[in-house]
């Protein structure tokens, strides 16, 4: 802008740059920020703060084959945004500190991810720009998670991943601004690989059946690894179209394997489709079933008959209530408001509601890299959640958490109707966390 | 190189199979091959039968019970479904015929998730149909062994009533010319309203004959709608038998290739319909020009 005196007043947008530079970095400093981050405005920040609220973008798939672990996992944050702005019990449990977030209001939108990566990021992408969503979260898919991330790393602007187990969520395709919490395939199966090779014995046959997708792929590369040491070979691996209705062909070429052991990596309605069929064709009687990780749904849909003597793993169980005080102040609540237990899909989005709002706490600003910074720095300062003690691996933004193994009880053991598993362990995830750098991820900058 | 045994089951599971996607294809191509509509309802139709079939066996245990009163709210649905929105784009072109049956099936599809929930439901195999029967070196469902033969007479008795009554006949001669129909003193409206409710029932009892073997949830119906369309490209769009000889092929092509590598077995069903879209366009049984 030009005065007409032959000298450039700053305009009213470098006057606010400045501004809002000078009171970011304040704020940083006021709170011992290890680094001052240039703090010009970056992605939906201070855009998305200036109000009395802010708001999260979430999008899950309500439509499509995993609509049933979609709509849990929307009911799991409705409940978490629902505590956190009332400021009440629950909410100071975990840590927090009056109402809202930083005293700000939590706003949010839930989409419909459709099962879709596109749809995902297409709805993320309208929070972003018309809602200054200043987080986004949410997925039932790790290729939708996949997309997210990228999104969340190109726009700066947090995206608290999944769910989502395949390994390059927080491998090869992990990104600065993308923090998982749930075990990844990785994890999952160095966690239940010994625990199966102990019960079942050495030198075992197994059958796999791998739906045709990252996930997929994850699984079986990591489950094989895992039970290796076992002396555990593959006796037949059938991979198979993520459209598949009709397994008929691939459980034939099962049931006609000596395989002792039928490793079932299909998710959700898939998981609950093939298990059927596998059951029709009797491979469930001639071989053992193991689910690396069990659907929400898995055992409601198929029944206890079904999953009764099943070894697998699950990101959380309502049964960790006995162990953790926020589970069980998370089962009450939601079984309170929803009338049944929560399943792990409605927990990730709890979890990592809840994880998201102390670290903004922590770093005293909405500002993505001090959060970032605070999530990465949590291995100092674990946060105490649903799960125990947790924190973020600075080197790839996976949460190191304990995983359940857990073994499907006989219908007759149940003590109530969501009585599925019992707990075989609680692995730490210190024990079965991958080597940094061996999924090759390599965080893009913050800023 | 897989060996004679595995070959030989899945050339018969190729077979049962084969059967399955014929019929859930005979509804398609009932209502294309005789009333020109592209019905995109398909899938979802088919999933309404089978969630028909859950309630019925959830409230009574009888599968019976589950397939006569499945198929009459088929019908009801199918008679609704043609007098308040098909009949209104019997001259319309085809891709408002696609929108309106695509929308339609959004709306069955988000109405039964409304009601029933996203979670899957279960239907248990009938008695008659429990176990595993052995032939020789096959170990096989009993009950996809009995549904060969069901199959093979819902799918005769399909085709008598629809191509060796008048009816046919008279739903072809009406797309040509209603008016002409109508000056021979026959109901048209009547015949494209039952030859169009068949084809739904058609599509429903596929869905009922399915749902002890897959998991019933709303989502079900959309890769059958996919297999289904192959299914009628490759037999010939609009073509009874053609929609059989491609129910056929499609189940041993998905079956045989699995015998060698599963991860290729929709690769190659695709494969083979592209080849047979350049080579015949038609498709097997298709005759150029119609539909």
């Amino acid at each position: 802008m030009d005065d007409g005196s032959g000298r450039t007043a700053l305009d009213r947008r470098q006057l606010l740059q400045l501004g809002l530079g000078a009171a970011g970095g304040l704020t940083l400093a006021g709170l011992g920020a290890p680094e001052a981050f240039a703090a010009k405005p970056l992605g939906t920040w201070p855009a998305g703060t200036k109000g009395k609220s802010v708001f999260v973008g979430v999008t899950t798939p309500l439509t499509g084959a995993y609509s049933a672990d979609g709509k849990d996992h929307e009911l799991g944050y409705e409940l978490a945004f629902a505590e956190i702005n009332a400021g009440g019990k629950n909410a100071h449990a975990w840590g927090l500190k009056g109402k809202g977030v930083l005293g700000k209001h939590v706003r949010y939108g839930i989409a419909d991810s459709e099962l879709k990566p596109n749809v995902g990021v297409q709805a993320q992408t309208q929070f972003i720009q018309r809602e200054k969503a200043i987080m986004i979260t949410g997925c039932v898919s790790s290729a939708t998670a996949v997309a997210l991330e990228e999104l969340a790393q190109r726009e700066h602007v947090l995206n608290m991943v999944g769910a989502s187990g395949a390994n390059e969520t927080t491998g090869k395709d992990c990104q600065r601004y993308g923090f998982r919490s749930q075990p990844s395939a990785y994890m999952a199966c160095k966690a239940l690989g010994p625990i199966v090779g102990k019960h079942y014995g050495r030198n075992k046959k197994v059958a796999y059946l791998v739906p045709d997708y990252n996930y997929g792929h994850s699984v079986h590369q990591a489950f094989a690894e895992f039970t290796k040491p076992y002396g555990w070979t593959e006796a037949s691996k059938q991979v198979v179209p993520l459209s598949a209705s009709d397994y008929s062909s691939a459980l034939l070429n099962i049931a006609n394997s000596d395989a002792d052991i039928f490793v079932n990596i299909e998710f959700a309605a898939a998981a609950v489709n093939s298990t059927k069929q596998a059951e029709q064709f009797g491979v469930l009687k001639k071989m053992k079933l193991v689910v690396p990780n069990i659907s929400s749904f898995q055992a409601r849909d198929l029944g206890a008959k079904l999953m009764e003597g099943v070894y697998g793993t699950l990101d959380w169980w309502w049964i960790l209530e006995d162990k953790f005080p926020l589970s069980k102040n998370f089962v009450t609540a939601f079984e309170a408001k929803n009338h049944y237990r929560p399943s792990w899909g409605a927990h990730i989005g709890y979890l990592q509601t809840y994880v998201w709002a102390l670290a903004v706490e922590r770093a005293g600003t909405f500002y993505p890299p001090a959060v970032i910074k605070a999530l990465e720095a949590s291995k100092a300062k674990p946060f105490e959640t649903t799960l125990g003690k947790v924190w973020y691996r600075a080197e790839d933004h996976q949460m190191v958490r304990p995983v359940p193994v857990v073994l499907g009880k006989a219908p007759g053991a149940m003590k109530n109707k969501d009585d599925y598993f019992d707990l075989v362990d609680l692995v730490p995830g210190e024990d079965v966390i991958n080597p940094p750098g061996l999924m090759g991820c390599k965080l893009g900058p913050a800023v | 190189m897989p060996s004679a045994p595995l070959l030989l089951s899945q050339a018969f599971n190729g077979l049962a199979l084969g059967t399955l996607l014929a019929l859930v294809s005979s509804g398609l191509t009932i209502i294309l091959g005789t009333l020109g509509v592209l019905n995109f309802a398909h899938g979802a139709l088919f999933m309404l039968g089978a969630y028909a079939m859950y309630v019925v066996i959830a409230h009574t245990g009888s599968f019976l019970l589950g397939i006569l009163v499945g198929a009459m709210f088929m019908l009801v649905v199918g008679v609704l479904l043609e007098r308040i929105l098909i009949r209104l784009f019997y001259n319309r072109p085809h891709e408002d015929q696609i929108l309106v049956t695509f929308g339609a099936s959004i709306v069955i599809v988000e109405a039964v998730r409304a009601v029933f929930g996203g979670n899957s439901q279960h239907v248990p195999t009938p008695g008659w149909g429990e176990g595993i029967a052995r032939i020789g070196f096959l170990f096989y469902p009993l009950y996809r062994l009995e549904l060969i033969g069901i199959i093979a007479a819902l799918l005769l008795l399909l085709y008598l009533i629809l191509y060796r009554t008048s009816i046919g006949l008279v739903v072809r001669a009406g797309i040509e010319d209603a008016r002409m129909v109508g000056i021979l003193g026959i109901n048209v409206q009547r015949a494209f309203l039952l030859v169009f409710a068949i084809g739904v029932v058609a599509a429903g009892v596929s869905g009922m004959l399915y749902a002890p073997i897959v998991s019933v949830q709303p989502d079900m119906g959309g890769n059958f709608l996919v297999e289904a369309f192959v299914v009628i490209v490759i037999g010939g769009l609009g073509s009874y038998p053609g929609a059989v000889v491609g129910g056929l092929i499609a189940g041993e092509i998905i079956s045989i290739t699995s015998a060698f590598d599963s991860a290729y077995s929709d690769v190659m069903l695709y494969a083979v319909m592209a080849l047979l879209l350049v080579l015949r366009p038609q498709g097997l049984f298709g005759s150029e020009g119609r539909v």
